[in-house]
C-alpha cells in the first residue's frame, strides 16, 4: 500500500475509473456514417447523427460483436439481453438532447483487469461493467472570440464505457490499469486506444481516506486523454483534498477537469448544475437479445490476451516475469519477438529485442511496426552468434548498423569484415606475438599475479580487431600461459 | 370539373384507366379545391406546381403502361411528414423555415406508387391535441360548421390531431391523405368529419422521415372518404424499412382483396367496460346500431371484458409526454428552426424553446419532464409502462374470445372550438376510446356510422388483432354500407 | 400531487424552457391537476407485471457496418439558422 503522508498521518488514495474506448467500425453506432479521424468538419455526419425531425437509430450488429468480443477478454459476463437508453441533458455538441446509452441493463456485467506493476508484481481491479452509447460531437472554443463551433463527425460513434470498481490505490496502479486495458483492448482490434486523438478518454474519480475508513466523497476528473495526464491530475486531485479536509473543510462532490497548462484540476462551470438525466427504455429500438451461439462463435475467434502470452512466454520460454510483461505489454512486441525466438536460444532472443532493439527505437521514437531491423534479419544477427561468425561485441556493432541502414547481419559482417576468427592457428600465432612481446608480463603472471590474464586478452583482442573467437582466445591462452 | 373532386380514389383510378380524364385534369381540379376550402385553414402549404408536375410524371407513366397502385391520385400530407424540399413544420412556431433534405419513406412509398402531392395539412403542434387548435398556423374549421363560410354560426373543430388532413378529405379538396395517430389522432378525426381513418398495427408503417410525438406509440395511416380508398391508400403507405427498427419486416396483404363482405360467422367483441358513465344516448345507440347491422350480416357479438380500460387515458398522459419531453429536446435552435438569440448557449436554447412551443407542448413536456425526473420515474412512468401491459394483455385475452372489436370512436360529435379548452382533462377524454388500442399497437379503423341530432358526423371504431387489417377493413366495410351515410358537409369544393 | 411554482420553474429549466414568471402559478395548476389524474394509476396491481418495451413483438434489428450514409455537409448544414466555415455557431461556452 503506498500512503501519502499529510499532516496529520497516512491516507490513503481510492481510484475508480471510467474509461471511454472509441469502437474500431467502418460505420456510427446507429447511422450509416463513416467513422474515420481528421475528416472535414460535419463531413461524416448523417441527419440521424445531426438529429434531424423523423431520423430514426438502426444498431450496427459490427457493434454489438466488438462490445461482446471486449467482454470477453475482460473475462466479463456478457448479458444476452440488455437494453438501450436515453439520457437526456442539453449540450452544445449533443444534437438528440439526449444520448443513447446503456443504463440499468449494460450488455457487458462484471469482469476483470489483472494489473502488472513496476516491480513485477500483479494485482486484479474488478471492472463493474461495460455499455455501448454514442459518442458526442466536438465543440471548438478558439475559432472564434464570442462563438463556440460545432462538428457532429464525431457524433453517433460508438463508444464502450468501461467501468472500474474503486479497486485501485495509486496513481502508479491507475496507470497500469490504463495500460493493460489499452493493451487488451489492442489485442481484441476492438479499439485502437489513440488518446492523442481521443479515441481512449478517461473519467476520474478520486476520493481520500484515512487507512481502515469508509471511502471519502469523491471527485470526478473528465476526460483525462493522457496515462501521464492521469497519474498527474490524480496526485494533484489527492492532496487538493487531503489539504482541504485537514484545514478541515469538506470535498464537494464534483465534476473537475484536468488543465494540462498549469497542472492543475479545477470546477468544471458546464457542470455545476446538479444533472437529472431522465434516463427511460429508448421507444426507438428494441431490447438487445444475444445468441449464446452468437456469443460462443465470438469467443472463439478471441486472440491470445496478455495474460496468457506472459504467462506462456515465462513457461515456454523461460522469461523472466519482467521480461515478459515488457514483451507482452503489446501484441506487435510479443509477435516480433516470438518471430525472432522462434528456433533459437529465446532467452538471448529476448535480451536482443528487450535490450537492443528496444532502446535503439526508444531512443528514434519509432515504434515497433516501424523498426528498420525486421524480426527475420534480428534473428539472422542471432544466428551469426551462436554458429560463432561474430562476437556478441562484434553483435552489437553490427546491429547498430542494421538499425541505420536496415540491411542483413551477414552482409553487414561481409561488408566490413568482422567475422569472427575462429581459425586456431591464426589465433595461436596472434598469442604468440602477444606473449612474446610483453615477456616481463608473462613472468609476472606466471609468479602468479593472475588479474593480468584480462590484460593478455585485450592484447589478442586488440591486435585481431575484436575479431577473435574468445572462448578460443581463452582457451589457447591458457594453455600457453601455463606453458 | 368540379365532380372530379367528389371521386373516391378508386373511382378515380376507375376514369385515369378509362381515359376519362387526366391526372393533370384531376390535379387541376383538386388544386382549384384547396383554393377553395382556404376559410378552413386545412393547409399550411400549398403545392400547386409540385401537383401539377407529378400529375404530368403521372400521365406520362400511364401512357408507358407503369401506372402504380394509386397513379395519378392527389392526396394532401400531414405537415408531420418531412417532404424534401417542401415547408415542413408539424404546425410549430419551433421549426419556422425548415426544409428538409429527405423525404419520408411512408411519403415515398406513396410517390413510388403514382400519388400527387396538393400539398401540407394543418395538425395540431407536434399532432397533440384533439381539436386541431394548438397549431402556429391557426385553427381548422371543420366543413361541418353550421352558418356561411368564413361567418360560421358555430365554428366546429375537424378533431386532432389530423384536423387538417380530415377538413381537407370531407371538402373534397383532397382525395385522401396522410394522417398519423398517436392516441387517436386519425380515427377521432374521420369520425368528426365522417370519413374513414385506419391506424394500422404499430410497425407496419415506417415512422422514418415522420416527426416524432411518441415514438411508442405513433403510427401513420390514411384518412380518406370509403373503405375501399383507405385499403387502397394504406396499401401504399405500409411496408417494411430497413431504417426504422420498429418497423415489422411482414408482406403487406392486397388490403382492397379482403373487402369481401362476408363477415358471416365472425365474432365481434362488445367490450363492456366501454359503456362508459354519461355515454351521451346517441353515442350508445349508434353502437347498438352497429351490433344489429353486423348481426345481420351473419357476425356473432360477443361480450368481452377489457378491465384496464378506464386506465388507458392516465396510461397515455403519462407515456406519450414522457416520450415527447425527450423526442422534442432535439428542437433547440442550433441546427433547423427557430432560433431566438440569448447571451449563452442556455438562453439560446431557454429562449428559442419558450417562444417555439405552444402551450399544449409546452404543458406536455414538463409533464414528462417530470414523471421521468429522479425519484418520479417509477411511480409514474414505469407504473404507467406495466399498466399498459395490463392493458394489453386485456387485449389479447379478449381476442381468444372475438376476431374484431366493435366501438364508438369518440364520446361525442364534433364540439365548437372554444368550447372544453381550459380543461386539460376535459379535452384529452375526446380519446378514451381510441387510447387503448394505441396502447396496445393494435389496428384500428373509424367508420361513418351516421348523423347524430346535431347534424354532425358519428363513427364506429374496430380494433383487429395485430397485423390484421384485413378483418377490420371489411368489418368496416358491412358497416359503411349498411350505414350507407349520405350527409356531406355544408361546405365543400 | 400538487406541484409548486418553485418546482414548476424547476422542471421547466430542466426542460430548456423559459416560462414567464407569471405564468408559473396557472402552469402549476394545470401540471398538478394532470399529475391528480394520472395518479389513479396507484390503483392497478401491477406487482410482477412487467413493464412494457415494445408493442412490436420482434427482435431488435441490425445493420451490417458499411458507411451508407454522410458526406453531404451542405444538405446538414442548410437549415442551420447560423453556420460558419462548415461548423454549426453558437453562443461561446465555458468548460
Amino acid at each position: 500500500m503506498s500512503y501519502i503522508q499529510g499532516e496529520t498521518g497516512d491516507w490513503e488514495i481510492v481510484i475508480g475509473l471510467e474509461v471511454h474506448a472509441q469502437v474500431i467500425s467502418n460505420a456510427k453506432l446507429f447511422s450509416g456514417a463513416a467513422t474515420a479521424f481528421g475528416a472535414e468538419p460535419n463531413s461524416q455526419v448523417s441527419f440521424v447523427d445531426a438529429a434531424f425531425p423523423g431520423m430514426l437509430p438502426v444498431i450496427n450488429e459490427h457493434c454489438i460483436e466488438q462490445a461482446v468480443r471486449t467482454g470477453l477478454g475482460l473475462k466479463a459476463q456478457i448479458n444476452l439481453h440488455s437494453v438501450f437508453d436515453r439520457k437526456n441533458y442539453f449540450y452544445a455538441d449533443l444534437p438528440q438532447g439526449y444520448q443513447i446509452s446503456q443504463y440499468l441493463q449494460p450488455i457487458v456485467g462484471k469482469g476483470e483487469i489483472v494489473l502488472d506493476l513496476p516491480d513485477g508484481s500483479s494485482r486484479t481491479v474488478g471492472v463493474t461493467r461495460l455499455h455501448l452509447e454514442q459518442d458526442a460531437g466536438k465543440s471548438l472554443h478558439d475559432q472564434h472570440p464570442a462563438k463556440t463551433y460545432i462538428d457532429l463527425n464525431r457524433s453517433g460513434v460508438a463508444l464502450m464505457e468501461i467501468v472500474s470498481e474503486p479497486d485501485m490505490r495509486s496513481a502508479e496502479e491507475a496507470g497500469a490499469y490504463v495500460r493493460k486495458l489499452r493493451s487488451i483492448l489492442r489485442y481484441l482490434g476492438t479499439c485502437d486506444g489513440n488518446m492523442e486523438e481521443g479515441s481512449m478518454r478517461c473519467d476520474v474519480n478520486v476520493s481520500v481516506r484515512k487507512p481502515g475508513e469508509p471511502f471519502g466523497t469523491r471527485c470526478e476528473i473528465k476526460n483525462v486523454n493522457s496515462i501521464r495526464f492521469v497519474m498527474q491530475a490524480i496526485e494533484y486531485e489527492a492532496r487538493r483534498q487531503i489539504e482541504i479536509i485537514e484545514e478541515g473543510g469538506k470535498i464537494d462532490q464534483e465534476t473537475r477537469l484536468w488543465d494540462t497548462t498549469k497542472f492543475v484540476t479545477r470546477s468544471m462551470r458546464s457542470k455545476e448544475e446538479a444533472h437529472d438525466y431522465r434516463y427511460f427504455p429508448d421507444p426507438d429500438l428494441l431490447p438487445l437479445e444475444l445468441e449464446p451461439e452468437w456469443v460462443e462463435d465470438i469467443k472463439k475467434t478471441l486472440p491470445e490476451l496478455p495474460d496468457d502470452k506472459k504467462a506462456r512466454f515465462i513457461s515456454e520460454y523461460k522469461l523472466s516475469p519482467y521480461d515478459a510483461n515488457v514483451l507482452v505489454s503489446e501484441k506487435a512486441r510479443a509477435d516480433f519477438y516470438e518471430a525472432v525466438a522462434k528456433g533459437r536460444d529465446p532467452k538471448l532472443a529476448a535480451n536482443w529485442v528487450t535490450g537492443e532493439l528496444f532502446g535503439y527505437l526508444n531512443k528514434a521514437g519509432k515504434e515497433i511496426e516501424e523498426s528498420p531491423v525486421s524480426a527475420e534479419n534480428l534473428g539472422g544477427l542471432i544466428d551469426l552468434i551462436a554458429d560463432n561468425t561474430i562476437s556478441g561485441r562484434i553483435a552489437k556493432e553490427v546491429f547498430e548498423a542494421m538499425f541505420e541502414t536496415g540491411e542483413k547481419a551477414a552482409d553487414i559482417v561481409e561488408k566490413k569484415g568482422l567475422r569472427q576468427v575462429t581459425d586456431t592457428g591464426a589465433i595461436e600465432a596472434s598469442i604468440d606475438a602477444v606473449l612474446a612481446a610483453n615477456a616481463d608480463k608473462v613472468a609476472e603472471f606466471r609468479s602468479g599475479k593472475d588479474k593480468l590474464f584480462g590484460f593478455f586478452v585485450g592484447q589478442v583482442m586488440k591486435a585481431t580487431q575484436g575479431k577473435a573467437n574468445p572462448a578460443l582466445v581463452n582457451e589457447i591462452l591458457t594453455t600457453k600461459l601455463k606453458g | 370539373m368540379a365532380e372530379l373532386t367528389h371521386l373516391t380514389m378508386a373511382g378515380a383510378l376507375d376514369g385515369l384507366a378509362k381515359k376519362e380524364f387526366t391526372a393533370v385534369e384531376l390535379a387541376e381540379a383538386h388544386v382549384k379545391a384547396v383554393e377553395t376550402i382556404r376559410p378552413l385553414n386545412a393547409f399550411i402549404t400549398e403545392t400547386p406546381d409540385k401537383a401539377l408536375e407529378m400529375a404530368k410524371a403521372s400521365d406520362a407513366r400511364r401512357a408507358k403502361g407503369e401506372a402504380g397502385p394509386m397513379e395519378g391520385l392527389p392526396i394532401a400530407v400531414k405537415d408531420l411528414f418531412c417532404t424534401k424540399g417542401v415547408l415542413t413544420t408539424a404546425a410549430s412556431h419551433i421549426l419556422d423555415g425548415f426544409k428538409p433534405e429527405y423525404e419520408s419513406t411512408v411519403t415515398s412509398n406513396l410517390w413510388r406508387d403514382g400519388a400527387v402531392m396538393l400539398g401540407k395539412v394543418n395538425l395540431d403542434e407536434f399532432a397533440m391535441g384533439s381539436a386541431n387548435i394548438t397549431s402556429h398556423h391557426g385553427n381548422v374549421i371543420s366543413p361541418w360548421s353550421p352558418g356561411e363560410v368564413g361567418n360560421w354560426s358555430r365554428q366546429l373543430v375537424p378533431g386532432g390531431s389530423s384536423g387538417g388532413s380530415a377538413a381537407a378529405v370531407a371538402a373534397r379538396a383532397a382525395l385522401g391523405a396522410t394522417g398519423t395517430d398517436t392516441g387517436g389522432s386519425i380515427r377521432q378525426p374521420a369520425a368528426f368529419t365522417g370519413i374513414v381513418g385506419i391506424k394500422p398495427t404499430y410497425g407496419r408503417c415506417s415512422r422514418w422521415g415522420v416527426v416524432a410525438f411518441a415514438s411508442s406509440l405513433d403510427q401513420a395511416g390514411p384518412m380518406t372518404r370509403t373503405v375501399e380508398d383507405a385499403a387502397i391508400m394504406l396499401r401504399s403507405m405500409c411496408g417494411f424499412d430497413p431504417k426504422d427498427s420498429t418497423s415489422v419486416d411482414m408482406p403487406v396483404p392486397d388490403f382492397r382483396a379482403a373487402l369481401t363482405g362476408d363477415i358471416r360467422g365472425l365474432r365481434v367483441g362488445i367490450p363492456k367496460e366501454y359503456r362508459v358513465e354519461g355515454m351521451p344516448a346517441e353515442i350508445a345507440a349508434i353502437w347498438d346500431q352497429g351490433i344489429e347491422w353486423l348481426k345481420a350480416a351473419g357476425a356473432e357479438p360477443v361480450e368481452i371484458s377489457l378491465p384496464h380500460t378506464k386506465y388507458a387515458l392516465a396510461t397515455y398522459y403519462i407515456v406519450a409526454p414522457a416520450e415527447a419531453s425527450s423526442n422534442l429536446a432535439r428542437y433547440d435552435g442550433v441546427r433547423f428552426g427557430l432560433r431566438v438569440e440569448g447571451g449563452s448557449l442556455k438562453d439560446l436554447y431557454e429562449n428559442t424553446r419558450g417562444a417555439g412551443f405552444g402551450k399544449e407542448v409546452r404543458r406536455r413536456i414538463l409533464i414528462g419532464t417530470y414523471v421521468l425526473s429522479a425519484g418520479y420515474y417509477d411511480a409514474y412512468y414505469n407504473k404507467a409502462r406495466q399498466v399498459r401491459t395490463r392493458i394489453k394483455w386485456d387485449f389479447d385475452e379478449a381476442f381468444q374470445r372475438c376476431d374484431v372489436i366493435l366501438t364508438p370512436t369518440a364520446p361525442s360529435t364534433a364540439f365548437a372550438i372554444g368550447e372544453k379548452m381550459d380543461d386539460p382533462i376535459q379535452m384529452y377524454l375526446n380519446d378514451v376510446f381510441t387510447v387503448p388500442a394505441s396502447l396496445a399497437g393494435l389496428p384500428g379503423m373509424s367508420v361513418p356510422a351516421g348523423i347524430g341530432s346535431d347534424g354532425l358526423p358519428l363513427g364506429l371504431q374496430l380494433l383487429g388483432r395485430p397485423f390484421d387489417e384485413e378483418t377490420v377493413l371489411r368489418v368496416g366495410q358491412v358497416i359503411e354500407k349498411a350505414a350507407a351515410v349520405t350527409a356531406t358537409p355544408p361546405f365543400m369544393a | 400531487m400538487s406541484l409548486d411554482k418553485a418546482t414548476v420553474a424547476k422542471i421547466a429549466h430542466l426542460a430548456r424552457i423559459k416560462v414567464p414568471e407569471e405564468e408559473l402559478d396557472h402552469l402549476a395548476g394545470e401540471l398538478s391537476q394532470i399529475l391528480t389524474f394520472v395518479e389513479q394509476l396507484n390503483e392497478v396491481d401491477t406487482g410482477n407485471v412487467p413493464p412494457m418495451t415494445s408493442v412490436a413483438a420482434q427482435k431488435l434489428r441490425r445493420r451490417k457496418d458499411e458507411v451508407t450514409d454522410g458526406g453531404y455537409r451542405d444538405a446538414v448544414l442548410s437549415n442551420g439558422p447560423e453556420t460558419a466555415e462548415g461548423f454549426y455557431v453558437v453562443p461561446k461556452v465555458v468548460e
